[in-house]
């Protein structure tokens, strides 16, 4: 059989090139198993801890007592007595106690929240279901999703301590460490001092125009 | 030939040769110029001393060597600001880089951050110098022309939106480009350090950065000794000697002990986000997966670190 030079060249370039291909291409699978980080055991690190919310138990009467003291009522003293008004949402009617209370929150009652049933002083969720204090952050994210999702991903509310929970704890803000529950929204205050630049922008405003 | 024998006496006379004159001339601005170039040897002082000025670059210090820059630094802050502070050098983190993430719709430029930075980074305390500027900025654009880092009145004004701005950690740095004498570089989490020793202040990388991340120490940083920070790292806050640039470092001598940066803790609304890149349970990556995050200048080419994004 008579093979030309040209062919034979051919078959072994031919056989090069998918030998070339083939290596390339086992590189290629090699480089997309990637190697996948070793997901820590949530019992080996650090807590994140939240603070923990100021619960009530009394409110003040604004009157003192002979030796000076304020006189403070347990909440039981009048809201185991008395029956709440289902739509009441505001200082306005009440005749006593509360009056200082300003609430600016949505369409919300008292009793959105504070539970009638256990006499005022702990909360309960839309659905009647008492939230134990630990639980709190429940019944702002049953409406505030969002803020809550964001939460729970470490953007959202102030935070110190570890990014690196296997070093050492984190300590994290709870919703009404910022917001007051009846008057959530966040108010305007003065900032910290600006810079003293070398070279003042020429205008107060500090634009270049 | 008879010219050459009527000048040749000349050669002999001393007094009126011009050859040696020349001599003597050169010879003495020769010495003045030598002394005039010797003369800041006179004027050495003690914080001008022949260790530091002989001392490597930091990446060619060995650890003997290091012990002995950081002992000589200690005891300069303790002579020059009566503050015993501790040098510390910690490594970057093995598989660990690092990303700052800032939610513009959350901030609410209460300067914070900046007051933190001053305070953490021992930064000079009558200009307020601080590694982080906070942009009042309005609403509905970017525009930085329009922006206001001076504002001092209520926050949030309406309108307004707030962006604090500091070092973007760069992957494709132009003040490490730009640096001609490799006294700045990046680390391998991701960090743009300086080595305040090695910098000569050509201010180059000032000149090179984009977002006006890098600062001049134009005079010697002024803090009282109590409020100096005593835990202080090489490559990050300890006091800067006058004449070199400085930089955000994200805070390395925290971070890379696992802590957050100042500015983070000094964030009272969680606008800002710290962690690890490489960490796909870290909420920096939570972040930049689930919200629309986006760079400054991301035209430029130079691949920050720093991300921010609005809900």
């Amino acid at each position: 059989m008579k093979v030309s030079a040209g062919k034979t060249l051919f078959t072994v370039g031919l056989i090069a090139i998918s030998a070339l291909a083939a290596q390339i291409y086992a590189n290629v699978e090699k480089n997309v198993d990637v190697e996948t980080p070793v997901r820590l055991n949530q019992a080996d690190l650090f807590p994140v801890n939240l603070n923990a919310p100021k619960l009530l138990s009394h409110v003040s009467t604004g009157q003192i007592d002979s030796d000076g003291n304020p006189i403070q009522l347990s909440c039981q003293s009048c809201h185991s007595v008395r029956v709440p008004d289902p739509k009441n949402g505001s200082q306005g009617p009440l005749l006593s106690f509360h009056q200082d209370l300003d609430f600016v929150h949505g369409k919300l009652v008292c009793i959105s929240c504070h539970n009638p049933e256990g006499s005022f002083s702990n909360f309960r969720l839309a659905s009647g279901q008492s939230v134990e204090p630990e639980n709190l952050m429940e019944l702002c994210a049953q409406c505030h999703g969002p803020q809550f999702r964001d939460y729970q991903h470490g953007s959202h509310g102030g935070m110190t301590g570890y990014w690196d929970l296997t070093k050492g704890p984190r300590q994290r803000n709870h919703c009404i460490d910022c917001h007051d529950p009846h008057q959530p929204a966040f108010p305007q205050f003065r900032p910290a001092a600006g810079p003293k630049d070398r070279f003042p922008p020429h205008h107060e405003k500090g634009t270049h125009e | 030939m008879s010219d050459s024998q009527v000048q040749l006496p000349i050669i002999d006379q001393p007094q009126s040769n011009r050859r040696g004159f020349m001599k003597t001339v050169g010879a003495t601005l020769g010495l003045a110029a030598w002394a005039a170039a010797m003369k800041p040897l006179l004027e050495l002082t003690e914080d001008v001393n022949a260790d530091e000025f002989l001392q490597n670059h930091y990446r060619e210090l060995t650890a003997e060597q290091k012990a002995v820059v950081f002992k000589r630094l200690e005891e300069d802050a303790k002579k020059e600001y009566n503050a015993d502070v501790t040098i510390s050098d910690p490594a970057p983190i093995e598989n660990v880089q690092f990303g700052y993430a800032l939610n513009l719709s959350v901030c609410i430029g209460c300067r914070k951050c900046a007051e933190a930075c001053h305070i953490e980074n021992n930064h000079d305390r009558a200009s307020n110098n601080s590694y982080i500027r906070v942009f009042e900025m309005e609403m509905g654009g970017i525009d930085f022309e329009k922006g206001n880092a001076t504002y001092d009145h209520p926050v949030p004004a309406p309108g307004k939106y707030y962006m604090p701005v500091q070092c973007q950690q760069c992957e494709n740095a132009p003040c490490v480009t730009a640096c001609p004498i490799e006294a700045t570089w990046k680390e391998p989490d991701g960090i743009v350090v300086v080595d305040y020793n090695w910098c000569i202040g050509c201010r180059y990388c000032e000149a090179a950065c984009p977002y006006h991340a890098r600062r001049f120490n134009w005079e010697k940083p002024e803090i009282p000794a109590e409020e100096v920070n005593p835990n202080q790292s090489y490559l990050s806050n300890r006091i800067r000697p006058q004449g070199v640039m400085e930089k955000c470092t994200f805070c390395l001598h925290r971070t890379r002990e696992g802590r957050l940066p100042a500015c983070l803790e000094a964030c009272p609304t969680g606008a800002r986000v710290f962690g690890n890149l490489l960490d796909p349970d870290s909420e920096i990556r939570w972040v930049i997966e689930n919200k629309r995050t986006f760079v400054l200048k991301e035209e430029l080419g130079t691949k920050p670190r720093f991300f921010y994004y609005f809900d």
